[in-house]
């Protein structure tokens, strides 16, 4: 549950839902989250979950905090939307060209490459969030034998598609954009596309996703 | 009198960071996408109110140096808002130097040169007739760094046509005597992290002078000259972000967020600009000393209730 609502300036509810990252709270802020864009309550512009909080923005010339936060108090949650997670699966070539951090891990980790891989693609991940860049979701929690930190000096471009790997995290650049998480490989599928208007995002808050392991023939099919 | 079938402007200079823009799109965030829209939100009401346009009719944003534009079509008219420094170049090459907040005629081959925003950043020009434009989630905002919005999410470039909608309108030359007050400081309410500051950094930014770098565009304004020590941790879980907030990194330098800024950040936020001085911001020019000043929530609520109140005034005004 909120265990604190604040307010981020004059335009926007801050609902902190604690300190802990795990499923059980994002789950819960998700639960918000779907609810209370159901709702399509007036004046309402943005409502943004992220592992522990939820912010809801608002137009100042439509509502005001106290009226916003009032909502937020009372909202009954009576819908679950459980039903609209989907499992997605993800198909990921580690070959030469997209393991960008495979000695860098390897000496990170204590353990080579290829059993780097098998755990790697034997979890099923949660989605807790999407966004910083259009569609980018935050998945996890990845296994603790595969965590580690993010690169000390962030690469200024990494390439569209590419997997990273960052403390209990990993995700998915959805377009070529600056970045620090640890490189394992690179999808082909478009997992952000604007022509999809209705549902752009292949990865919503609240999947689960299964990565596939494939080889570099396959890679080029699906990009074909 | 022969009607011209196309209408349109040839972009004879493209300037150096020209958009499509209109109010934004909403309800995105969750999926990476900002609201975006126009920076300085009064000019541009007052560009749409000066020619009876509806209030969220597309326009064109510039920043610095604007567009050169050549006219190819039946008469339409025009009027460019914010401190800029433009001319209109008739077909007999006589020079009419532009005044801001006044509606300008144009007709077949004449031109406009937005030569460049004084001690400001961002400029508007409004036409009396639709620009043809593709809209994305609601909006024709372009989001150059998502690549999203009208123009295929690109700023506009040399050569490149703004095709025209002609309705024929006829608009009266009205104008508007607007003089933007500079302020003094950037009202700001505490944010969610500000004890993760030290007391001195807490001091220091209240009371002391910080300068607006050239890092500043539509996305963010990076601050320098004071550095604020975070006395907690320069990381903080990622968590959803809102316009105007003020973010320190581990570097101890402040960025404002500003409308196309990342959904999601995790750096401490030490404070938030009040919205209504978002548009006074936006247009603070590098090398700009800024000072802030502590508000409450009740204070920002009635300031923006004054701030809206002048925009009626100014549209009131208008003769």
């Amino acid at each position: 549950m909120i265990k604190n609502i604040l307010n981020l300036g004059d335009a926007a509810v801050y609902c902190d839902f604690g300190k802990d990252v795990n499923q059980e709270i994002n789950t819960n802020v998700i639960n918000y989250f779907k609810n209370i864009k159901d709702k399509k309550i007036n004046g309402i512009i943005n409502v943004t979950p992220s592992y522990n909080k939820l912010i809801v923005s608002f137009d100042l010339e439509v509502t005001s905090y106290s009226k916003v936060k009032k909502i937020i108090e009372n909202l009954e949650l009576e819908k679950k939307f459980e039903n609209e997670n989907k499992l997605v699966e993800i198909p990921v070539c580690c070959d030469e060209n997209f393991k960008l951090d495979h000695d860098r891990l390897e000496k990170k980790l204590g353990i080579p490459f290829d059993k780097v891989l098998e755990i790697f693609f034997r979890k099923e991940y949660f989605c807790y969030m999407t966004g910083f860049i259009a569609g980018m979701p935050f998945l996890g929690d990845t296994s603790e034998k595969l965590r580690t930190k993010r690169l000390e000096t962030p690469r200024v471009k990494v390439p569209k598609g590419s997997i990273g790997l960052t403390e209990q995290f990993c995700n998915i650049y959805t377009y070529e954009s600056p970045g620090g998480w640890n490189i394992i490989g690179n999808t082909p599928l478009e997992i952000f596309n604007k022509e999809r208007r209705s549902d752009p995002a292949l990865i919503n808050p609240g999947d689960k996703v299964k990565f596939n392991k494939i080889t570099q023939e396959e890679y080029d099919k699906i990009k074909r | 009198m022969t009607k011209l079938k196309d209408n349109y402007f040839e972009i004879k200079r493209a300037g150096i960071n020209t958009t499509f823009q209109d109010s934004g799109r909403k309800n995105l965030n969750h999926i990476g996408i900002p609201i975006s829209g126009v920076m300085d939100k009064r000019n541009f009401t007052l560009a749409n109110a000066l020619l009876k346009n509806e209030t969220n009719t597309p326009v064109i944003e510039f920043a610095y140096q604007g567009p050169l534009l050549e006219f190819n079509g039946d008469k339409i008219y025009f009027v460019i808002t914010g401190d800029v420094k433009f001319e209109i170049i008739k077909n007999n090459k006589q020079k009419i130097t532009g005044l801001p907040y006044n509606v300008y005629a144009i007709e077949n081959k004449d031109k406009i040169d937005i030569q460049s925003t004084n001690k400001s950043v961002y400029g508007y020009l409004s036409l009396s007739e639709n620009i043809i434009l593709d809209e994305i989630w609601d909006s024709v905002s372009t989001n150059t760094k998502a690549k999203i919005g009208s123009n295929n999410g690109d700023k506009l470039s040399d050569n490149q046509k703004i095709k025209i909608h002609h309705k024929n309108r006829n608009i009266a030359l009205s104008k508007l005597n607007y003089i933007d007050k500079k302020i003094e400081y950037i009202r700001v309410i505490k944010a969610t992290n500000f004890d993760y500051f030290s007391e001195k950094a807490k001091e220091v930014f209240f009371n002391k002078d910080f300068k607006v770098t050239k890092l500043s565009d539509r996305m963010g304004m990076r601050l320098e000259g004071q550095i604020l020590e975070n006395i907690i941790s320069t990381n903080i879980k990622s968590e959803g972000l809102v316009k105007g907030v003020v973010q320190v990194p581990s570097d101890g330098n402040p960025i404002i967020m500003l409308a196309d800024h990342g959904t999601i950040g995790g750096y401490p936020k030490i404070a938030n600009v009040i919205s209504a001085d978002f548009d006074k911001l936006s247009q603070m020019t590098p090398g700009t000393t800024i000072k802030f000043k502590e508000v409450n929530l009740e204070e920002a609520e009635k300031l923006f209730k004054f701030y809206n109140l002048e925009t009626t005034n100014l549209i009131n005004q208008i003769s």
